[in-house]
This record gives structure tokens, sequence and C-alpha cells, in this order.
């Protein structure tokens, strides 16, 4: 390699466009985690370092609520999904080949591309026509649905490069289908399981345009909460909550991602 | 091989009924109520009526007379406009970096990945919120052209279609990258290896040998940023103003303030026709390739 005089890897410039993308990617976010830390009402004026406005996301009551909701639906939705993307995964193992298998991917991954509005919109009016009002409830069914691809693909992909071999040895072994599913199927799909089953709850954390026209009085989520603050105006309140926001769906993913890897490289 | 086959069924049995319950089927009773009337407190009523849809065309001016108002179709105009130029600026940021991520050692390939993906993780509205830090009348920007003593009062950079545009790209662009980097990583490095050595210039290399590759990944890109783009509503409403419609915030208005459900029903259904049949007639062939089958 050392010896060729062209390498096509390395594109001149390339390296300072990806950086200046990076940049462009991060930056804003940190312009937030850093006024989240400033003293001043003004929310983009720096005149000194504090906790205050975490101190006061902390005591406010109604934000608690709209935590505590952000939490049961993402933690509801995320064991509806993550089941169902078990079982529909499970069912693809021999590949989505036919009329079926191809409708079936096709439905699970077509949250994907119909915009939240869509989904907003006809969830709302669907659940108007049935007159269906379980409160939290109907939250937690349309996040169920969004959620379902994000479980989904790490746990097909696991499957697709797990062979069948070990399985195999467990049926020689005169196991039953249940026992190989239990004792040898399932532990080696853990991690791709608690990897898919993160990001369910983390992109059910990220919603913000569905919780907003489902939510009633009082099913009031996060993200919905910090835009009826940002529609009183910026305040460091809003920058505080924020971050806090971004940090653990960040940690959430990182965790995610790395069982994935994990579960590759075994 | 029909206990197998009964098991598949069995397996699969929750999931379709779930989509279909609570996804399809939505989608089919909001095209319902697209041809109803419109309820006076919300809602809606019988009889059906294509109201909704004339409501695109026409309106009633102030003598109740009815006549072609191109008011609705500007704004569905602009949408389609923003999200195309949300997908040609995605492929012009996304194209060159896949290049780069997929060329770097496999080690410091996952590290940059992760750097893309992490972003699609974060909320939104607070990736939205932070270019209203940024760009506000008060924000970082005009503050520091204000101590470079390059202006004296401030810029407006908020509540135009480019502020629009800026935050779209920086919500959708991940999108954009990843399933070009999926198929450019299954790149045989060969190819370009002697696509030099016959004496092709980098430009004519990208051309023959890349870009054939790199097609079906940019297609699939380009819908998957066109279809949310096109629904947009945070960056419309934060960095617009809200005053600077895109059709995601007309729906909205339709289910809020302005109380026409049929009317906001007949938008998304549209704008579903629409994604449907991008998706039905270009893109399939595209996405096989994308997900390696």
């Amino acid at each position: 390699m050392s010896n060729k005089p062209f390498d096509w890897r390395a594109t001149p410039g390339l390296g300072g466009f990806s950086l200046i993308v990076f940049l462009f990617l991060y930056a804003p976010l940190l312009v937030i985690v850093i006024y989240s830390f400033n003293v001043g009402r003004q929310a983009t004026v720096w005149e000194g370092f504090s906790f205050d406005w975490y101190a006061r996301v902390f005591s406010n009551r109604d934000m608690g609520v709209a935590l505590r909701n952000s939490l049961i639906v993402a933690a509801a939705s995320m064991a509806l999904s993550t089941t169902l993307a078990v079982t529909a995964a499970l069912s693809m193992r021999r590949g989505a080949s036919g009329a079926g298998g191809k409708l079936t991917l096709g439905l699970i991954l077509l949250p994907l591309v119909v915009p939240e509005i869509v989904v907003a919109v006809a969830t709302l009016v669907f659940f108007s026509g049935i007159g269906l009002k379980l409160g939290l409830g109907n939250l937690i069914i349309a996040h169920t649905v969004f959620c379902v691809p994000f479980a989904f693909l790490p746990i097909q992909a696991r499957l697709a490069d797990m062979g069948s071999a070990v399985e195999d040895a467990g049926r020689d072994l005169y196991s039953d289908e249940w026992q190989v599913f239990r004792r040898v199927t399932l532990p080696l799909l853990m991690p791709a399981i608690l990897s898919g089953a993160m990001l369910a709850f983390a992109s059910s954390l990220d919603d913000f345009l569905i919780s907003m026209l489902l939510a009633d009085a009082g099913q009031t989520t996060l993200p919905v909460y910090i835009y009826g603050m940002l529609r009183l105006g910026v305040s460091p309140e809003v920058n505080a909550v924020s971050t806090l926001l971004l940090g653990s769906s960040v940690l959430i993913v990182l965790v995610a991602l790395r069982l994935q890897r994990m579960s590759k490289a075994k | 091989m029909s206990s197998a086959s009964r098991s598949t069924a069995l397996l699969r049995a929750p999931v379709l009924l779930t989509m279909i319950l609570f996804m399809v089927l939505p989608m089919g009773v909001a095209v319902v109520y697209s041809f109803l009337t419109n309820g006076a407190y919300g809602g809606v009523k019988l009889p059906f009526t294509t109201a909704a849809y004339l409501k695109l065309l026409v309106q009633e001016d102030l003598d109740g007379k009815l006549g072609f108002s191109p008011a609705y179709l500007i704004i569905l105009w602009r949408s389609v406009l923003l999200a195309g130029l949300t997908v040609i600026i995605s492929i012009i940021i996304g194209l060159p970096l896949a290049w780069y991520i997929a060329c770097a050692a496999p080690a410091k390939r996952g590290r940059l990945l992760l750097l893309v993906t992490l972003p699609f993780w974060i909320n939104t509205l607070i990736r939205t919120y932070c270019w209203v830090l940024i760009l506000r009348d008060e924000g970082l920007v005009n503050q520091s052209l204000r101590r470079m003593g390059l202006i004296d009062g401030h810029i407006q950079f908020l509540y135009n279609d480019v502020a629009i545009l800026l935050g779209m790209v920086y919500t959708y662009l991940p999108f954009m990258v990843l399933p070009i980097f999926a198929v450019l990583e299954r790149l045989n490095g060969d190819i370009i290896e002697a696509s030099h050595d016959l004496y092709a210039d980098r430009w004519t290399t990208f051309r023959r040998m890349v870009w054939p590759i790199a097609m079906p990944g940019t297609i699939a890109g380009s819908l998957l940023v066109f279809a949310p783009a096109l629904g947009s509503f945070l960056a419309p409403d934060l960095l617009g103003g809200g005053k600077r419609l895109m059709i995601g915030s007309l729906i909205q208005l339709q289910f809020s303030s302005s109380r026409n459900w049929p009317f906001g029903s007949a938008l998304a259904t549209v704008v579903s026709i629409g994604i449907l049949l991008a998706l039905f007639l270009v893109v399939r062939k595209n996405f096989d390739k994308v997900l390696g089958r």
C-alpha cells in the first residue's frame, strides 16, 4: 500500500469539509448546554456560571408531572413495541420472502416514511372517531406504533447474521422448540433486544408532534411542556431542561449502540 | 413444514394486527374524514362532500361568490420546494461526508458513523430550538457581530425561508448520510484502483464508478429526507415564526385554532398520497439494494 503514489481513499480537502459538517451538527447543541449554566435571566448573554436553572427545573412541579408522563409513555411503548419487534423478527427468520413477509416488513417500516404530522392527524381522528379515551393509554398506543421499526431493525440484523448452527445443536441434543428458544436463541439475542428496546425508548422520548396533537390536559409530555415554555419566550430554564433531555437521550443511545456492537462481536 | 408456516403466521400476527389497526386503518379514517362536513366545534358531521378538497382551490370572496384562490396551493408548492431544496442541500453535504466515512479506517469509521447517528436520537424540538438561540435578534450571531463592531442594531436572521431551510437540513441530514454510506461501504476498492490505472481522473472515477453505486443510497436517502421535510412542523413554526406556513403547520392549524378537521384530513391525505406514490413507483428497488437484499 505504502509505495503506491495514488491513494484513492484520501480525497484532498475532504477531511476539512467533514470536520466543518461535524461542527455544524454539534456546535449548536453545545450552545444550549453552555447557556444552561448561565447566571443571568438573559438566555444568550453570558454572565457567569451557576446551577440555579437546574434547581429551578427540579422544583418545577408541572415539569415533574410532564417528565413522569414522558417516562410512563416511553417505558410502556418500549415494552410493547419490543415484544412486537421480537415476534416479528423471529417470524422473518427464514427471510422476508413471499408476499406475506414483504407486506409485514413494509408495514413495520411504514412509520419511517410517513411524516409525523400525518401519523398524528390520522391517529387523532381515529381515536376521536371510535371514542377511545384511555388517558395516557392513547399516547402509549400511538408511540408503540412508531417505535416498532426502531426496536425491530437491530433485532432483525442480529438474527440475520446469527445463523442456526447453535440452535440445531440444541435440537440434536433433544431439546424441544421452546427449550431451544428459551435456552439458546433468546440469550444470544438478548443484547440486540436490549438495544432495540433502548432505541424504542429514546424515540418515544424524542417525539413531540404526535404527543402534542394527541395529549389532552394532564397528559402533557416533557417535549410538549418545553414547547409551551418556548411559546412564552426563550429562558435559561428551557436551556437547562433541554440539556437534561439531550443528555439522557445521548446516554441511552450510546449504551444501546454499545450493546449492539457487543452482540455483533460475539 | 406446515407447522413451521403456522408458527410464522402466529409470530407475525401481533405486529401485523397492530400496524393495520393503529397505522393503516387510522390513515383510512383520515381519508373518510376528509370527505365529511366540518363540525361547528371541531370534529365532523355528515353529509359527505368534497368541500375540503375544493377549499384547496377555491375560496368564497366577500360577496359569497366562489372563485379560484391559489393561497393554499402556494403553501403546498412552497412546502414541496423547501423539502426539495432540503434534499438537494443534504445530498451536496451528505454524499462527500458518506464517502469520507466509507474511506476511513474501520475503527475510525465506527466513531464517525456514531457522530452522524447521534443527533438523530436527540429531540427535534431541542435541535430546532438551538438555532433560535443562535439566530434570534439577541442571539449568538448578532451579539458576536456587534462585539466585532460590524453592526449596530441587529440583523433579522430568523423568520424567513433560509432559516427554515437551515433547520430542516440540520434535522434531516443523518437520513441522507446513512443510506449512502450503507451502499458505499460495500464498494470494492479494486474497481477504483483499476479506474485509476486506466488513467481516469478523480471526477471521471466518481462519475463512472462511485456514483452508480452511490445512486440507490442517494435515492433512498432523498425519500427519507423529503418525506419528513414535507410534513415538517417545528422548523416553519419556530424558525419561520409560524407565519411562513408549510403544509405541516397548516395541517396542525386545522386541528387547533382553525378547527377544520375535514380540511386538515384532506391536506394530510394529499401529503400521504404524494409520498406513497414516490415510495412505490421510484424507490422500492433502491431500498432493496440499501438493505443489502
